[in-house]
């Protein structure tokens, strides 16, 4: 399924990025430096960090596209740094756990 | 034309108000363990909190000895900064901005310790009730911003950590990282932590001890280059290049 599939069914907000990347697999951590060295390519991140590294991160990975779980506000410069490095970046209410498991369902 | 005055510092200082702060950390041993070990200025930097800082300015007048009024403060990302300020006017408004993001949860000082606050006759005159070992919700980048805002100055602490490091946290500096400089432990190995990130080559590094136990106060080993030695003039050399790298 791509990004935008499973953000559709989840009724996450697409912020950025053309969210046709296709999602293999899950990652979920905090801790950037972390992020850097053990996500996957075709990851679909998630995360509850409001940061600009946060499209750097995404950029060095190669990871489907970055969710900010359970409603946390993104910055301005955050979306436009995510539009510029073309990284598709998602906004969902949902905590990481309830997102990755809804996924997981739909993409069975 | 160098009439610069080389003085040693250490920035990063917690007392008992600090929950994991041993009971001997009093204001007036601080300041006594500074002079012995030859400081000409330190720090009073509690979590997220600032109210011993006054009482150790006092007692460094006494003893001749800078005390730069501080407070250790976590982001919201659970970076922690150091954050100095000129006079306990400027902190104490600083303070109250960050007393509206701090939650409000009541300290369990039978599992994190108790937070004392004292007078400059080194006497405890409160106790403080709420949670300090928390973050704050104000990000990094808005934290700097305000420190500045009050005539002070924040930097990230201790960033060869494992935890609370915003090397760890943000896997590098933040954006627009302003200062040439950033604090390391004390332990902290250079070498390694350069060569894991290469771009702390182009910082300056220095020491400061994160002192929460009597001993472990630093001894004179890390120098910045003032015009005058004071809290002024110290926050000042910090933002224009005053800091000695440690090697």
């Amino acid at each position: 399924m791509t990004v935008n599939e499973i953000a559709d069914k989840l009724k996450m907000k697409v912020l950025a990025g053309d969210g046709n990347t296709q999602v293999k697999g899950f990652y979920a951590c905090d801790l950037l430096s972390w992020v850097i060295s053990h996500a996957q390519t075709g990851n679909m991140w998630l995360t509850i960090m409001n940061n600009l590294n946060v499209i750097a991160v995404a950029s060095l990975t190669d990871i489907a596209c970055v969710v900010v779980a359970e409603g946390v506000e993104i910055d301005e410069a955050v979306i436009n740094r995510a539009r510029e490095k073309e990284i598709t970046l998602v906004s969902s209410e949902l905590p990481a756990a309830e997102i990755i498991l809804k996924a997981y369902e739909l993409m069975k | 034309m160098n009439d610069k005055l080389k003085i040693a510092v250490d920035l990063h200082i917690h007392t008992a108000l600090s929950p994991c702060g041993d009971s001997e950390m009093t204001p007036g041993n601080i300041v006594g363990m500074a002079v012995v070990n030859g400081l000409s200025a330190i720090a009073i930097t509690d979590h997220n909190i600032s109210y011993n800082a006054q009482a150790a300015v006092e007692i460094g007048k006494e003893l001749g000895i800078v005390v730069i009024p501080g407070m250790e403060l976590e982001t919201a990302e659970q970076i922690h900064v150091v954050c100095l300020f000129p006079d306990c006017d400027k902190l104490a408004k600083f303070q109250n901005a960050i007393d509206n993001v701090l939650p409000n949860i009541p300290n369990k000082k039978e599992i994190f310790g108790s937070q004392l606050i004292y007078n400059s006759d080194d006497e405890i005159v409160g106790e403080h009730e709420g949670m300090l070992l928390v973050s704050t919700t104000i990000t990094i980048d808005d934290a700097l911003l305000l420190a500045e805002k009050f005539g002070g100055i924040a930097y990230p602490a201790h960033v060869d950590r494992d935890s609370y490091s915003v090397l760890t946290t943000l896997g590098t500096l933040p954006y627009d990282y302003k200062y040439d400089f950033v604090e390391i432990s004390c332990v902290c190995d250079i070498e390694e932590i350069c060569n894991r990130y290469p771009e702390l080559k182009k910082y300056k590094l220095m020491r400061a001890s994160d002192a929460h136990y009597i001993d472990k106060l630093q001894e004179a080993n890390t120098f910045i280059e003032v015009d005058t030695v004071s809290p002024h003039g110290i926050i000042e050399a910090l933002k224009n290049g005053g800091v000695i790298s440690a090697v």
